[in-house]
């Protein structure tokens, strides 16, 4: 029973994720007809070349192409990683953010972006900082024994991210008003408006990483879910595994945080959507969360490039979309959680 | 403790305003937005409110000129004699992240606080608050383009050099009206369509109507966002800019016009494969924005040049000496004037 629901809500997921890349191909600000897409495809499987200008070419495998990719990874890895934080936090408001990492990899992009650096090494801030302010966060932790060790390190990782959100407003403060405070602006709005084929490379390596390392661990943090004392009557050490997680889903969490900005609400909201379909188990949820978060991303991202003339941040977009459904889950979220 | 009393001063200074030694020389002046404010006949000591009230007053008379908003950065102070790149940050007092203690601005005593650029009600009513609570008198300039000689000469009069605000004006008004003229001469079909992109993707750029915008508008240019509507600053996707496929591309982000050349993206633009990308100098200001004050006089001439070589066949150097040696008061080196021009200079091949 259980596994006919999984099977059908991972071939739903799928389907609904080839439509929404299908669609995402078709529309954008650039004048490309099914037709010309269908030649360029059909080109490139036989590999000659397209009787098309070049930037029908660039558009679709240059722009349009990585900035789908992103959006699926992004996604991926926010609903991934939120839904690891979940099971291991054993609390339904946990988002892949609680621990610092959004504000950490904002502080260094805004950081980046205020010393005038080049695009790359402001993404490799942002990257490095989301990493280290998780990994602050986790040696306060440690450092302080005697406490109930998840408030302690959930508590550390607020604390640290309301500092965080300071020093970014320090940043915006002393930036310069015409030129830097827009951009800054921007970036913690979150857009893939810019996203080109080295931003993918880039962040596709950590995603994979992280995730398998998570899909390996699947059962474990199922296990996690129960209570440390659970977990140690079952032979496992939770302080152990819960470091591998939180590093792991920091890892995809950094690394597409820093190519998209910020972007809040998949984190939250997918993995509920998930668990409304196949329950709490983590070896169903986390694939199923994987595909959910990929689709939804892709679908709003293609709504934020293609529903006004100007690109709508992809942080006030999800927010539209995501309050009502977060709303929604609350009301019915007795019901999903037992 | 000092500046509190200069506060407390300033209240008083308000309080008695009638009858008080301060108030016996002063004459009621209108600023732009029909705001009244009572300035001092003798004008010796002004606080500007934002980087385009500096310039302004700065030009206009840089002795009067009691400090920055914000500090000059290494690369910029070259440009300014140092006596008045040494004077002190005082911060900003305008609507745009406001970091001046009011405190402060009272210490330094100013008899006149004047900001300069849009004239909304917002910042109306700052200069409402501002002059009230501290009882200097607060003049609101409009920055808009055409409006350069006539706030040149009216600040002028207003700081008491009515023959430097004149001359001001003169020049301001004669690199007006020649652009103009040497632009009305182009025919239409030879007016590019231009995308000006700002930030370090270059994927910020200004609708039309946005004040980032006017110098584009003014070369007689079409800015390709235009077609977005009217409003301030947005942003938008590379897909956009391929299908606009604009003649060419302004950016003043060094950043942005660096990765530009490596970018495959950009390469289908034709402007890019044209070399018609034209990166504004920025010290000691931008030249088409950075602050939107009148460094933009400058920057007009530059467009002109970098959009028809044709019509604007001079060497840019003379003209970038005088605008400088005017509004900085320092006569730029050879090797400074070179840095500048080549960095406005297309790039070859």
């Amino acid at each position: 029973m259980t596994v006919g629901r999984t099977g059908l809500a991972v071939a739903g997921a799928l389907a609904l994720l080839a439509v929404a890349v299908l669609a995402a191909f078709a529309v954008g600000r650039y004048p490309v007809s099914p037709g010309e897409l269908v030649t360029l495809l059909q080109s490139k499987l036989t590999g000659t070349a397209p009787a098309l200008p070049a930037t029908v070419e660039t558009v679709v495998f240059g722009i349009r192409g990585p900035r789908i990719l992103a959006a699926l990874l992004v996604g991926a890895a926010l609903a991934a990683s939120g839904a690891a934080y979940q099971g291991l936090f054993r609390n339904p408001l946990v988002s892949p953010d609680i621990l610092g990492v959004s504000a950490g990899a904002a502080f260094g992009a805004v950081l980046g972006i205020f010393l005038s650096l080049d695009v790359w090494a402001i993404q490799g801030l942002a990257f490095v900082f989301g990493l280290a302010a998780v990994g602050a966060a986790y040696a306060i932790a440690a450092s302080l024994r005697g406490h109930d060790p998840i408030l302690v390190l959930v508590l550390a990782g607020v604390v640290l991210g309301s500092l965080l959100g300071a020093c970014i407003a320090l940043v915006k403060y002393l930036a310069d008003p015409y030129n830097q405070l827009p951009a800054i602006t921007y970036w913690l709005l979150g857009s893939l408006a810019a996203t080109n084929p080295g931003d993918v490379r880039s962040t596709l390596l950590p995603v994979a990483v992280g995730l398998v390392v998570l899909w390996l661990l699947r059962w474990r943090i199922n296990v996690l879910s129960l209570g440390d004392e659970e977990a140690a009557s079952l032979g496992i050490r939770a302080g152990r595994i819960r470091a591998v997680v939180i590093a792991a889903a920091t890892l995809v969490t950094a690394a597409v945080v820093s190519i998209s900005g910020i972007i809040g609400w998949i984190g939250l909201i997918i993995p509920h959507v998930a668990r409304l379909l196949v329950g709490p188990d983590f070896r169903r949820l986390l694939p199923v969360a994987v595909l959910l978060g990929a689709g939804f991303l892709l679908g709003v991202d293609t709504l934020a490039r293609t529903a006004a003339r100007i690109e709508i941040p992809l942080g006030v977009l999800t927010a539209f979309v995501g309050t009502p459904l977060f709303l929604w889950l609350l009301a019915t979220a007795r019901r999903s959680w037992q | 403790m000092r500046s509190r009393r200069a506060f407390l001063a300033g209240a008083a200074a308000l309080a008695l305003a009638p009858s008080s030694a301060r108030a016996q020389a002063t004459r009621t002046v209108t600023d732009d937005t029909g705001r009244r404010a009572e300035v001092p006949a003798k004008v010796e000591r002004v606080y500007a409110a934002g980087p385009p009230a500096s310039m302004l007053v700065f030009a206009l008379a840089p002795e009067k000129l009691l400090g920055w908003t914000t500090p000059f950065r290494p690369d910029e102070r070259p440009f300014v004699p140092a006596k008045y790149a040494d004077l002190p940050t005082l911060g900003r007092l305008t609507g745009r992240g406001n970091t001046a203690n009011v405190e402060i601005v009272l210490a330094a005593k100013p008899d006149l606080i004047v900001d300069y650029g849009s004239v909304g009600p917002t910042f109306v009513s700052l200069a409402d608050r501002v002059q009230a609570q501290t009882g200097m008198p607060y003049l609101l300039l409009d920055g808009a383009f055409d409006r350069f000689p006539e706030s040149l000469r009216r600040l002028g009069g207003i700081l008491g050099e009515p023959a430097r605000g004149e001359e001001w004006g003169r020049y301001a008004q004669g690199i007006l009206d020649d652009v103009a003229a040497r632009v009305a001469r182009i025919p239409r079909e030879r007016r590019p369509r231009v995308y000006y992109g700002r930030g370090p993707r270059g994927l910020d750029t200004g609708l039309a109507g946005s004040i980032n915008m006017e110098s584009i508008e003014r070369i007689g240019a079409t800015n390709v966002a235009a077609a977005l509507g009217k409003g301030g600053l947005v942003q938008v996707s590379v897909e956009q800019v391929l299908a606009w496929d604009p003649d060419a591309i302004v950016t003043i982000d060094r950043t942005f016009y660096a990765n530009l050349w490596r970018d495959p993206l950009w390469q289908g633009l034709k402007a890019v494969q044209a070399g018609k990308v034209f990166l504004s100098p920025n010290v000691p200001y931008g030249w088409i924005d950075f602050p939107p004050s009148i460094n933009r006089l400058v920057g007009l001439r530059w467009l002109g040049r970098s959009l028809y070589p044709d019509a604007f066949p001079e060497d840019l150097r003379p003209f970038v000496r005088e605008f400088y040696t005017r509004a900085y008061h320092q006569t730029p080196t050879q090797e400074q004037l070179d840095a500048l021009v080549r960095t406005a200079e297309p790039r070859r091949g």
